[in-house]
């Protein structure tokens, strides 16, 4: 970015402020540490200059936003033109608590809604089932059919929200039920705007709430992308995550690396079954973690934006410039909250947000403070909305597009997590593919390999953490956490019951069949499952036929 | 031969797939010169008691993050009384509110280890209990 | 009740104890264990080796639950390294036999190689005995096979199946290093994965060199995952029992394994027998001696052995 010359004395300059005036001061003040390092253990140098950019090229690896290869932005004026997505991930007990919940987050400026299953649902189970008991309503709304599905949306009109849902194994089960919802308000597929999940890979990888093993969870994954190519164009089909896989522990250029092999693995499939790269691709988004260190996370975010680009245009020959446009949800990340001094965690999520930001993030969920010890009480959440409004209106960071750009320490970064991102994936391709990698164990044993070290490091006291390892205090026990009601279980199989006396059993009988049949076949099993849901065939009967024909997947762990 | 191993069982019960923890945990145990038994994720309480018995463990260690613990922590308990096990110790870890803490207590869990809890305290919470 | 009579009536405590004192005291399990001899000896042991990763527990998982559709009883014993640098270890087998664990027909123990290999196959074929005794019918033991010394504990099997896979660049070479010979039933798992056909062919080649033997070693092709050709697996396995028994060589077998089993306890006892005298400094001085050249170990070692027999023949051993 600077010329020969310039350059050649930029390093000289450079050499005689180490040699004369550096040393000088280490004698009189050495530094704290003898090697300072990222969040993520990655090597950071006292001082970054041009000579550290001397290979980049402005017009080729940064270019304008909404440009190839959109280092600086998916769109041209960024938030200029209209704030990220604030959106937060929401739901617990029964779907009228939950439905309380959105109409409440929505009343206090909320763009978005982010549903929040709890873990029966996540896997298939009704509340009914033995796996279930003690789960149900616990870390998310309890979905059984489509009358809780009905009740969850109840008076929210799904032509002015967007609804994102945390859903992967049964996604084409909860799609289905959206849609039926949506049918009874009268709103068309094509004109509701939202987010599936409806990532399997890293549920193998990271998060542990799979069904089927690898290829039938592959069909029903591209099941959803031809549906909606048709049917719902505004809906993004999938939600490739690192958010899980950073909060199990990866590094950021981990994250970076397995998400994007997961979209590799997912574009593969997709075109495996006839799609063109150009009709799906557009509606692919992702959805990153927000970590601690600031400058190391917005570098993540350019990187993983441009690599993608290149991905998809060299790998994949894209041509359709949506398709190159890496569009993301970032969560802060969770697993820096800590149980200790609570409030903190609102200055650690501040920070998190803002590397987000300043990363170009499309939306955004903002962690509260007593997430280390329960879920978010309603002010705890009407905080974190706050952090994400304080650094919209009230920061200044929004006013132009990609501020950090330029700065040699940023653009030295992003250049050096999309390299060895790269190298991770070709290492990935050489084992044969995510599927291939993840049955070996090998992503999982690198993402454990560098937990261990992380909590190593913090035992060690060579990462601090505030109020954990330095600068602890003695404190009473939180007030005013979220207790979710006991009940919520006995309710939900009651009215489970009630259900299955009230509905047409031998309409749902039929469904159910139809669709056993045509999961043996390779035909699109969406429609057969719209066809269930609405005649209110539970999420745990459908589950059940598809379990009898797929099987289930056995996680594999390498220890 | 040689002299006592202690022997430990690493356990996620219930729904949650959250093992980072556990995972770490089992290493820590592992470089402490432990020998950790790990059964993976879905963990019913009656899978986790049978496997104590069959693996003879000194330890059994439960992870969960999902809340479910007020449910699961004292199911255990139960089944390893019905069992006459009384020489195991239990102890739990994950996303537990400070409240729940006496009632699992109560039902027989020895100590519960929340986040934020340095491995090392575990490591030695062990060491003093199985002698 | 006394822990024998327990074990024999199938008091899964009682047996998992008693492994646990093999593992932490022989001396002392080995009074109960001479109690337990007469009720052993009806159990089938196979043992499972292959390199890691090859699936080992995904097929005795897969053939564990065939057994138990036919009506048999199984004990299966894992067996994972420990690690060198901190004494300790993390077993996972489980995991892959997690349907497994509430049946009361199975036994499941995880075991640790706790760094003496004599030690270990002597403590194996003490649990194998422990399992005989409550009540399995058959008794698998799964090791990792990359050292000649796990390898060793296998060979107490009757049935010895070798696993590998393709595609993992050394896993002839596994096979190769003396390990071939003590297989009886070749087993390429992941058989969809590429390079199965050309693994099968090597084995096969490796297999026509030893072609002395009366029983050809079939080398057979399974995706255990998906429960493909695991029945085939169980049949050659009948199969090989069947010969063993009218060949002959299943007697034969056991007694190598009986004779095996007097080394490695003779060994062990020695150890132990060594130590008290490391305990009573008359080793140290020994030492202290060759250090400072006033003898040579050979002739000290001599001398050594000589007062060794002397005081345990004088210690206990009778001549009955």
């Amino acid at each position: 970015m600077f010329d020969k010359e310039e350059m050649k004395k930029i390093k000289q300059l450079k050499n005689e402020w180490e040699n004369n005036v550096v040393q000088k001061t280490l004698k009189r003040f050495p530094e704290r540490k003898d090697k300072f390092v990222t969040g993520s253990g990655k090597k950071v140098e006292r001082l970054y200059t041009p000579v550290d950019l001397e290979e980049s090229d402005h017009n080729k690896d940064l270019n304008f936003p909404g440009q190839y290869p959109y280092t600086r932005g998916v769109q041209p004026t960024m938030y200029r033109g209209r704030f990220w997505t604030m959106r937060q991930y929401a739901g617990f007990g029964t779907a009228e608590e939950s439905n309380k919940r959105y109409k409440y987050l929505l009343n206090q400026g909320q763009t978005g809604l982010s549903v929040a299953f709890d873990l029966p649902t996540q896997i298939g189970y009704d509340s009914d089932h033995t796996m279930s008991l003690g789960e149900v309503g616990k870390v998310g709304v309890a979905i059984d059919s489509l009358k809780d599905m009905e009740m969850l949306f109840d008076g929210i009109s799904l032509d002015k929200v967007s609804t994102s849902m945390t859903i992967n194994a049964p996604a084409p089960v909860l799609l289905a039920m959206y849609i039926a919802v949506a049918e009874k308000q009268g709103v068309a597929p094509d004109k509701l705007k939202g987010t599936i999940q409806n990532d399997v890979l890293k549920e193998y990888i990271a998060r542990g709430t799979y069904i089927f093993p690898p290829a039938p969870s592959m069909r029903l994954i591209t099941n959803i992308f031809e549906f909606c190519f048709k049917e719902m164009p505004l809906w993004n089909t999938i939600s490739i995550s690192g958010y899980h896989i950073r909060e199990a522990g990866a590094t950021a250029v981990q994250e970076v690396a397995f998400t994007l092999a997961d979209g590799i693995a997912y574009v593969d499939a997709a075109i495996k079954i006839g799609l063109k790269v150009d009709d799906f691709a557009p509606r692919l988004s992702f959805f990153f973690n927000a970590h601690n260190d600031l400058l190391e996370e917005v570098a993540k975010f350019r990187a993983a934006r441009r690599l993608w680009a290149k991905i998809m245009k060299e790998r994949f020959g894209a041509k359709n410039e949506k398709s190159l446009m890496l569009r993301f949800h970032t969560q802060t990340a969770g697993c820096t909250l800590t149980a200790q001094q609570a409030d903190n965690n609102i200055a650690r999520v501040t920070i998190q947000a803002l590397a987000a930001v300043l990363g170009g993030t499309q939306s955004l969920h903002t962690n509260s403070r007593d997430e280390a010890l329960a879920l978010p009480a309603e002010d705890s959440v009407r905080i974190a909305l706050r952090t994400q409004q304080l650094l919209a209106y009230e920061s200044g960071v929004t006013e132009t597009v990609d501020p950090l750009a330029g700065s040699y320490y940023v653009e030295t970064l992003t250049n050096e997590i999309e390299k060895q991102a790269l190298e991770y994936i070709e290492k990935i391709d050489k084992i044969g593919g995510v599927t291939q990698a993840i049955e070996k164990g090998f992503i999982q044993q690198e993402i454990q390999n560098s937990a261990y070290q992380y909590q190593k490091d913090i035992e060690e006291s060579k990462r601090i953490v505030v109020g954990v390892n330095k600068f602890k205090i003695k404190e009473g026990s939180p007030k005013g956490l979220l207790k979710v009601n006991p009940e919520v279980g006995r309710r939900q199989v009651e009215e489970l019951k009630k259900l299955k006396e009230e509905r047409d059993n031998h309409k749902v009988k039929e469904n159910l069949k139809l669709l056993e049949k045509t999961a043996k076949t390779d035909a699109n099993l969406m429609p057969l499952i719209l066809d269930c849901v609405k005649s209110y065939a539970t999420l745990g009967e459908i589950c059940d036929i598809l379990r009898s024909i797929f099987g289930e997947y056995k996680e594999s762990v390498k220890l | 031969m040689e002299g006592k191993k202690i022997r430990i069982l690493i356990a996620k019960p219930g729904l949650d797939g959250h093992d980072r923890g556990a995972k770490v945990v089992a290493r820590a145990l592992r470089d402490a010169g432990m020998e950790v038994i790990y059964t993976g994720l879905r963990q019913t309480p009656e899978q986790i008691v049978e496997t104590a018995i069959q693996e003879d463990v000194d330890v059994i260690g439960l992870s969960i993050l999902s809340g479910a613990h007020t449910h699961l922590f004292p199911k255990v308990m139960e089944l390893l009384k019905e069992n006459d096990i009384k020489d195991i110790i239990v102890m739990g870890g994950g996303v537990i509110p400070e409240e729940d803490i006496p009632e699992l207590k109560k039902a027989g869990i020895a100590e519960i280890f929340t986040p934020g809890t340095d491995t090392r305290d575990i490591i030695k919470f062990i060491k003093e209990k199985v002698r | 009740m006394e822990i024998v009579e327990k074990i024999i009536n199938g008091d899964r405590r009682a047996a998992a104890k008693l492994i646990t004192l093999v593992e932490n005291n022989f001396s002392q399990a080995q009074e109960i264990l001479k109690k337990l001899y007469n009720y052993t000896g009806k159990a089938l042991v196979i043992g499972l080796t292959g390199p890691p990763g090859s699936g080992k527990s995904t097929v005795t998982d897969k053939i564990t639950k065939i057994l138990r559709g036919q009506g048999k009883t199984v004990g299966i014993i894992a067996i994972d390294p420990t690690s060198p640098f901190t004494g300790g270890a993390l077993l996972g087998d489980r995991i892959r036999m997690q349907d497994l664990s509430l049946d009361k027909g199975v036994f499941i123990r995880s075991m640790s190689t706790r760094g003496h290999l004599g030690g270990l196959s002597q403590a194996t074929q003490a649990t194998v005995k422990i399992l005989d005794a409550l009540g399995k019918d058959i008794i698998f033991i799964e090791t990792v096979g990359v050292g000649q010394s796990e390898v060793d504990i296998v060979k107490v099997a009757d049935t010895v199946v070798l696993i590998s896979m393709p595609g993992m660049g050394d896993d002839v070479q596994i096979i190769k290093a003396g390990i071939m010979e003590i297989g009886d039933i070749f087993v390429i798992n992941k058989a969809d994965k590429e390079g199965c056909e050309r693994l099968a062919t090597e084995i096969g080649m490796m297999l026509d060199l030893n072609q002395n033997k009366k029983w050809h070693p079939p080398v057979l092709k399974t995706i255990a995952t998906d429960n493909v050709g695991i029945k085939k697996l169980l049949e050659e396995i009948d199969r090989h029992i069947s010969y063993l028994k009218e060949s002959g060589e299943l007697e034969q077998r056991r007694r190598e394994s009986a004779k095996k089993e007097i080394f490695d306890l003779i060994q062990e006892q020695w150890k132990e027998t060594l130590s008290t005298f490391i305990d009573n400094g008359f080793l140290n001085k020994i030492v202290t001696k060759i250090v400072n050249r006033e003898e040579d170990p050979y002739t000290a070692v001599e001398k050594l052995s000589n007062v060794l027999v002397h005081s345990y023949t004088q210690g206990g051993v009778k001549n009955d």
